[in-house]
């Protein structure tokens, strides 16, 4: 791959010789991709969240599943884990917040430190991980109850109970993603009446209510139309100013989008990883290329 | 014409016709009931106790027997809530869907839906006897309570297998413990709960061997848990045991009257189960 494909030129853009990254980068912003000032990062939050994944193996029946794993999650950036179907993406995407936990026959070794805490050492309580790893599923899976009490759900079990608070939280967390101005007059309407896209910006919203650092995201837009779909691709890249975003992803066209880190797997294994200027434009292994070039999905 | 369209039309027909025999049946027992019960049914029978040689087509009504079978379905519904709401919760929520307890408790619960009330009510008085009990409100509740705790919670229990997983992984990812859970997991099984209720209900109301022993017969309303408590079905049991004719129309009109108790209650749960169904994904 010898193609210069990110380069900071748009020169360097539309001398794309491949056919599959036509068109992919011109949508971007060039703001968008890494250049928030240390200076902004601060002012947007104190706290520096760090997600280490250290020599994780994951077996679930016999089948090892993951493959001595081992990366690390840049915070305020969008992470894509990619690879093909079966390659455990979304597997290292629930070790994050021990969903994995209730999988039957399941066993696991290695460590996960979220900001230097072993999630998976018996002091760490679990209920505690959760909250800081907001999570976004694949279909929208509003809670069942109202728009209003799926948002102040979780703050209610993480002990808010104020009307007034939790009126300012739902306001406030339903105008992050942009739903505040279509629900603020039914509320108290279930949220299962409202379309797939904006049910998918309720969860992120829900999610958002309990204060993550984390946003875990599970192939969320694959259920949705193309413009919700890019709804929320938009509200990630706003996003990733406060959060660390993790987006399994099974398009490649949304990971050369919006990632700026990349994480490629392969049958259970990371094959590579890092920035996604050098994942995406030289790749060091054979895999990866092949893979970016189409040559198995 | 083509052999597959034949079959449609068969089975269509065939679909239909099974439909129309159980609407036969129904409307064959509301004929008959209606046809012997309504010139019997007065004022009188629905609200006042029996007289002295009522069984005998003296005056009075079957008020003690109204009352005495919303009471044992009242106290019967909520208890029966009480114990197997948790046992829903914890077979679907704590227990995984490999677990042998949960096979063995699933299993247990078939055996007892398939036990006779009269099994129940037997056992029942045993452990009356046992104590130092007679037969009272408080008994005729308990037995029915066991004989309904099985459907309650078969019936929740197969609302609740169908849980999206997504939707406890979406509570869970909040951080909400397994108990947290309930809110959502009650929310979301509350039709399954209202038609548990609505058929242990009906079969609460229904049922006369099981209270016969516990329960017992009298002819007034029962004012506290130790007193005796009369029934509608056996009100119309012992008012149809009459060699009087007019007594035995009198136990249609009792009939009667215990249909349209179920009717009300069927209709009422149907319109909050719509209510409570608004909010299921």
């Amino acid at each position: 791959m010898t193609t210069q494909l990110f380069g900071n030129s748009a020169q360097h853009l539309d001398q794309t010789s491949h056919p599959i990254y036509k068109g992919f980068f011109s949508n971007r912003k060039k703001t968008e991709a890494n250049n928030i000032s240390d200076s902004k990062k601060t002012v947007y939050k104190f706290r520096n969240s760090n997600l280490k994944v250290n020599n994780l193996n994951v077996y679930i029946q016999k089948n090892h599943i993951l493959k001595n794993v081992n990366i690390e999650i840049p915070d305020k950036k969008i992470t894509c884990i990619i690879g093909p179907s079966g390659c455990g993406k979304s597997t290292l995407l629930k070790t994050f917040n021990r969903l994995i936990d209730d999988t039957e026959g399941v066993k696991l070794d290695g460590k996960i430190l979220i900001d230097g805490v072993d999630i998976y050492d018996k002091q760490t309580e679990i209920t505690n991980v959760r909250k800081k790893m907001g999570l976004l599923s694949q279909r929208p899976c509003p809670l069942p109850m109202s728009i209003y009490d799926n948002i102040a759900f979780g703050c209610k079990i993480h002990g808010i109970h104020g009307r007034k608070k939790l009126n300012e939280i739902v306001e406030e967390q339903l105008k992050a993603v942009g739903l505040w101005e279509e629900v603020k007059n039914r509320l108290n309407t279930p949220a299962s009446k409202l379309s797939i896209g904006q049910q998918q910006r309720l969860c992120l919203a829900r999610g958002l209510a309990v204060e993550p650092e984390f946003i875990l995201a599970d192939e969320a837009t694959s259920a949705l139309d193309p413009i919700s779909s890019k709804h929320i691709e938009e509200l990630f890249v706003e996003l990733k100013k406060e959060y660390a975003i993790i987006l399994v992803t099974h398009t490649l066209r949304q990971a050369l989008r919006i990632a700026d880190h990349v994480i490629f797997m392969y049958l259970g294994e990371v094959i590579e990883s890092g920035p996604a200027e050098e994942v995406f434009n030289n790749p060091k292994q054979e895999l990866t290329r092949k893979y970016l070039e189409g040559a198995f999905s | 014409m083509k052999l597959k369209f034949i079959e449609e039309k068969v089975a269509k027909a065939l679909m239909l016709f099974s439909t129309f025999l159980v609407f036969a049946f129904v409307a064959n027992i509301l004929y008959t009931i209606l046809q012997r019960g309504l010139p019997a049914l007065n004022w009188d029978m629905i609200s006042k106790v029996p007289e002295g040689g009522y069984f005998n087509g003296g005056g009075g009504g079957v008020l003690n027997a109204i009352m005495g079978s919303l009471y044992i379905v009242l106290g019967s519904t909520i208890l029966g809530l009480l114990v197997s709401i948790p046992v829903v919760f914890y077979l679907n929520v704590y227990l995984s869907k490999k677990s042998k307890l949960a096979y063995i408790a699933r299993l247990a619960f078939d055996v007892m839906f398939g036990i006779p009330s009269i099994v129940y009510g037997a056992f029942a008085f045993t452990i009356m006897i046992y104590l130092g009990m007679r037969t009272s409100l408080g008994g005729g509740i308990l037995v029915i309570t066991l004989l309904i705790i099985p459907i309650f919670v078969r019936s929740m229990d197969e609302v609740a297998k169908q849980l999206p997983k997504d939707l406890l992984d979406a509570t869970y990812a909040l951080g909400a413990t397994k108990l947290e859970t309930i809110k959502v997991v009650l929310r979301q099984i509350a039709p399954g709960i209202a038609t548990a209720t609505l058929l242990s209900v009906g079969r609460a109301i229904g049922d006369a061997a099981g209270v016969m022993f516990t329960a017992g017969f009298t002819d007034s309303i029962p004012t506290s848990l130790n007193q005796p408590a009369a029934t509608l079905p056996l009100s119309v049991f012992f008012q149809l045991s009459s060699p009087s004719a007019d007594v035995q129309d009198r136990a249609y009109a009792s009939a009667l009257i215990l249909t349209l108790i179920v009717l009300v209650i069927s209709l009422a749960g149907r319109f909050i189960t719509n209510h409570f169904s608004k909010n299921k994904i």
